[in-house]
């Protein structure tokens, strides 16, 4: 079974969109959202729900009024401004406990908290994991792990995990990263997205994770696709396409199609011969 | 004496889980008895740090060797500090794994795998 | 005065439209600081072109065992939550890169032997951009927090009352977009008329609720039907303040990294507006 993440540093390059192409193209697979925070996939494949689960994602500092003497030592040590006028302030409490150590009359304890939901979906193309994070919630990157556990979990004998990654570089997008065989990096032909394009590669670097780059909408700009293929030249890695800035995507999505219907659309094909690529350096 | 094998059940007919840091339970066995007792990894729910948990609670559990498929460098060095020899299997029954420990089959880890770092931190 | 810009969705245009921002208002001689606080992709300078002046390297405290008093008790091991610390036999090793700083281990120490050291997580950058003043903040590939460098980067923001303070959020709603936002005047939250900027949309004004700030909607690279977003801003009533039509000329500018309202100075009048606009409900909310 090999693992493949859609990731891109900079938000909006379409890493959605490449990977609802290679939904519609690929074999046998399961499709995991690693987008919690803001996750797109599901508005286009009509899951139907099959399970859904409490993600406790993080552990905050809980107190006991009773036992408060308002001494205020809390609020001194906490390091987070997680404790104002005496009560936690959840979107900031982290969970250290140091609350709980310097109250000298027990009033605080750690609890879990649910910060999230897991959800296992049947959709046409295979199963979905996917999850949504509560707005402001600690504990991205663990719910990450949670979707790829999750996909992995309900894979019965697919050769393929297909992973739609969040935008970033940090603590999610690592989670994301990190034990998959292939990267596939969406770039951007524009300046704040080659330059976001290096900061991603690095991470992948850093993680030990193959990368290959394609660039989305690259007629937008030739000069600055140019850059980029420059870019992949000078640093050895692979450019395996090159898609046209396509109103029939959007047309296909303001329209509610499924997502076979991108591939009759020029970016469509764009994305069906990168497929071939990506598809080659991933089962090689 | 006893040794510990990463497993994805209570048992020793369980299927030996390939990943130290979140695998599901330590089987902790006498090799020459096989009697054993399953120990829940702590390391399963944590947030960051996983392979560090696990390792630190698997010291505790006073077995001299364990066996597992893979385990990342933060773990291997924790377990290295604890004086634990690290064997590599693959999948296979905890039973089978025994028995290729028992026969001297099994290879030696000496550096660790591929980080799954950052993978619950934030 | 603080305006934040930010977007649920990533690549609506924050950034296009804060740096437009703040050249219009500096064109009409206000004076403007720009804070890029993405922090894991600064891209606002890459616009504005600005001159740094200073670099504050960022770090955050992590724990160093003292090993001549340490006796392996394993009590800081115990406490942390995060794993940063662990201790076998006659060892202690940490794990900087998972410690949150949050100081509880040299509180738990029996022995005293924890102290904090610095570890360097990024860098704040400051300087000019012609007559804007500009700040950014970096934070270095790998690590995972990315909010002690946003905190860095504003430190200060509440003592600057002659200049109007444009915030370059993250996309997202994330604990480092709220750490972004926190404490701004108004909220200018920047969509695409898709059903993936809907969505998305709808996460990001659930969030400037939850924080109390008022909010504006400017739909980016708006056409003839902008009803899937502007749909939903009648239904929560909130103003949409500024659409920007899509055009390829605005996309080639932005791509070559030029803010559009320089090469197309009408727009400066339609970004101050916004401005205006602001000021307005700003009054208002008070």
């Amino acid at each position: 079974m090999r693992q493949l993440v859609i990731t891109s540093g900079k938000g909006g390059t379409g890493k959605t969109t490449v990977t609802a192409g290679f939904i519609a193209l690929a074999g046998e697979k399961v499709v995991a959202d690693a987008d919690v925070e803001a996750p797109n996939q599901h508005l286009l494949l009509n899951p139907q729900l099959v399970e859904k689960g409490e993600y406790k994602g993080a552990k905050m500092a809980v107190k006991d009024a009773e036992r408060c003497e308002q001494c205020g030592k809390c609020e001194e040590y906490c390091r987070f401004n997680a404790i104002r006028d005496m009560e936690v302030e959840p979107t900031a409490c982290e969970g250290c406990g140091v609350c709980v150590f310097v109250c000298p009359t027990g009033a605080l304890c750690l609890e879990e908290v649910t910060t999230g939901v897991t959800m296992i979906s049947k959709t046409g193309y295979g199963s979905f994991s996917h999850a949504l994070l509560e707005i402001g919630a600690e504990g991205s990157g663990k719910l990450v792990t949670e979707v790829r556990r999750n996909a992995e979990k309900i894979m019965q004998d697919e050769p393929l995990l297909l992973i739609d990654g969040p935008p970033g570089i940090g603590c999610p997008v690592i989670a994301s990263l990190t034990g998959t065989d292939l990267a596939l990096i969406v770039a951007e032909p524009s300046v704040s997205g080659r330059h976001d394009l290096e900061r991603i590669h690095q991470v992948a670097q850093h993680f030990e994770v193959d990368a290959l780059v394609c660039i989305n909408k690259w007629d937008l700009s030739p000069e600055m696709s140019k850059d980029i293929e420059k870019y992949c030249e000078d640093e050895g890695v692979n450019l395996v396409g090159k898609i046209p800035f396509d109103p029939g995507v959007m047309d296909v999505y303001q329209q509610g199609l499924p997502v076979e219907r991108l591939l009759q659309t020029k970016a469509g094909e764009a994305i069906a011969e990168i497929w071939e690529q990506v598809r080659g350096h991933l089962f090689q | 004496m006893k040794i510990g094998v990463t497993a994805t059940g209570k048992d020793l007919e369980s299927q030996m889980d390939p990943r130290f840091g979140r695998c599901a339970y330590f089987i902790l066995v006498d090799p020459d008895t096989e009697e054993f007792e399953a120990v829940d990894n702590p390391g399963v729910s944590a947030g960051g740090g996983a392979g560090i948990q696990a390792a630190q609670a698997f010291i505790k559990q006073g077995a001299e060797a364990l066996i597992t498929g893979y385990c990342g460098p933060n773990a291997f060095d924790v377990l290295a500090a604890g004086g634990i020899k690290i064997y590599q299997a693959s999948e296979m029954s905890v039973r089978e794994v025994l028995n290729h420990y028992k026969k001297g089959e099994l290879k030696e880890i000496s550096t660790p795998g591929k980080a799954n770092r950052g993978k619950g931190s934030r | 005065m603080i305006i934040s810009i930010l977007s649920g969705k990533g690549g609506t245009g924050k950034t296009t439209a804060a740096v437009n921002l703040a050249v219009s208002l500096a064109a009409k001689n206000e004076k403007v600081l720009l804070l890029d606080a993405d922090v894991e992709e600064p891209n606002a300078g890459l616009y504005l072109k600005p001159v740094l002046e200073e670099s504050l390297p960022v770090s955050i405290p992590v724990p160093q065992i003292d090993e001549q008093r340490c006796d392996y008790c394993g009590e800081c091991a115990d406490f942390c939550q995060f794993n940063a610390l662990a201790v076998a036999q006659k060892v202690v090793i940490t794990f900087p890169e998972l410690c949150h700083a949050c100081g509880g281990c040299t509180l738990v120490c029996p022995k005293e032997a924890i102290k904090e050291v610095g570890r360097e997580i990024g860098l704040v950058e400051k300087g000019w951009a012609e007559s804007i003043g500009f700040r950014q903040g970096r934070l270095n590939i790998g690590e995972p927090f990315a909010i002690p460098v946003t905190r860095t980067l504003k430190e200060g923001l509440a003592d600057i009352k002659d200049s109007i303070v444009i915030i370059d959020s993250p996309a997202g709603v994330s604990c480092p977009v709220i750490e972004a936002v926190r404490g701004s005047d108004f909220a200018l939250l920047v969509t695409e008329p898709t059903p993936f900027g809907r969505h998305d949309l709808g996460l990001a004004l659930e969030m400037v609720e939850h924080l109390g700030i008022p909010h504006g909607v400017v739909i980016n690279r708006a056409g003839d039907d902008n009803s899937t977003v502007s749909e939903l801003c009648q239904e929560k009533n909130v103003p949409i303040m500024l659409e920007i039509e899509f055009s390829s000329r605005l996309a080639s500018l932005g791509a070559e990294g030029i803010p559009f309202s320089k090469a197309l100075p009408y727009w400066q009048d339609r970004f101050y507006e916004v401005y205006q606009s602001v000021k307005e409900k700003c009054l208002c909310a008070n």
